[in-house]
């Protein structure tokens, strides 16, 4: 049985908890880095992190990259939208196909 | 001209040509492999886009109503509110088998069947803006779920594919040219080495008539 579990700001993140997930109010890079890999490491199947967490913290999510667990997603944060989430998607095409042939002119 | 030094054998021929065979085969199967592969993902990526935007919108639109269910009331208030959630949500996890890649499928259960134990406060010092905000983000709390399913897969299904494409590269560019080359150097070879024996054996026969039959008129 896996567990889910939300990182980012305080702010970002506090309405999660009412619904059941797990939440992990961190700001700093360090720190957020351990804290991603202890919850890769046990029961988190999904991690959920805010676009602006995880562009901090990118070389240590691309390690779980080809792993099947844990799924970690990215999400808009209170900020706002860096578009981080939907240029990964972008990024898994271009992996892919070679170039982005689907979403290139959105 | 291959780089590498081939030894004109039957031997390595016979070895080439089955290499040749296995190359093929191989190429086959995997260029079938990648088609599929590319099939699937490019399906499932444009679902996976969909999801998203779904996703951020709503967030997004969550997000707007805590600022404004914050503005309402304390931040202690707020706090004290959400601290202790009633609701526990589970996941499981199964793996399904796409053209050899496992991707994950997700289903969430939660602790609860009651879907109003989202509300993990009393009602009289919380706003009711706080209810929708909670309220908002639940909705979208499934297409979450699906949204990590589905981005997870694509990645492993990209991961894959560019795999699978090199290595169908790597057969038909290097692997196949060079051995079907060096197939061909060998028997040209051969043929080459029968040819001189067969001369060289004319020209001893000749000798040896000429020495038996004393044709030519030597001096």
């Amino acid at each position: 049985m896996y567990r889910i579990a939300v990182m980012g700001d305080y702010d970002s993140i506090y309405g999660f908890a009412s619904l059941g997930l797990d939440i992990f109010p961190v700001t700093d890079r360090e720190e957020a880095g351990k804290l991603l890999h202890r919850l890769a490491e046990s029961e988190y199947g999904v991690i959920y992190i805010t676009e602006g967490l995880a562009a901090l913290v990118q070389s240590d999510i691309a390690r779980y990259a080809d792993r099947i667990m844990p799924a970690i997603i990215l999400i808009p944060g209170v900020a706002g939208n860096t578009g981080a989430g939907i240029q990964s998607v972008k990024k898994s095409v271009e992996q892919a196909v070679g170039s982005d042939i689907l979403f290139g002119n959105d | 001209m291959p780089g590498q030094q081939i030894i004109p054998t039957r031997m390595e021929l016979s070895r080439l040509k089955k290499k040749l065979a296995t190359a093929m085969k191989g190429h086959k199967l995997l260029k079938d492999k990648r088609d599929e592969l590319m099939r699937e993902f490019l399906d499932l990526v444009r679902v996976n886009m969909e999801l998203r935007k779904t996703v951020e919108a709503g967030i997004r639109s969550a997000n707007t109503n805590f600022v404004i269910a914050k503005a309402g009331m304390s931040e202690e208030t707020l706090r004290t509110a959400l601290m202790a959630p009633k609701q526990e949500v589970y996941l499981q996890q199964e793996a399904k088998n796409v053209m050899s890649v496992n991707i994950p499928v997700l289903d969430f259960k939660t602790r609860t069947a009651d879907e109003n134990d989202i509300y993990s406060y009393g009602f009289a010092f919380t706003s009711a803006d706080l209810d929708g905000a909670v309220k908002s983000l639940s909705d979208i709390f499934p297409q979450m779920l699906k949204l990590a399913e589905c981005e997870k897969s694509c990645q492993l299904m990209a991961a894959e594919i560019e795999k699978t494409r090199r290595r169908v590269n790597a057969l038909e560019h290097v692997i196949i040219p060079e051995t079907q080359s060096a197939i061909k150097y060998i028997s040209m070879k051969l043929d080459e080495n029968e040819r001189s024996t067969q001369i060289r054996l004319m020209k001893v026969k000749d000798m040896v008539l000429e020495d038996a039959h004393k044709y030519s008129e030597k001096a």
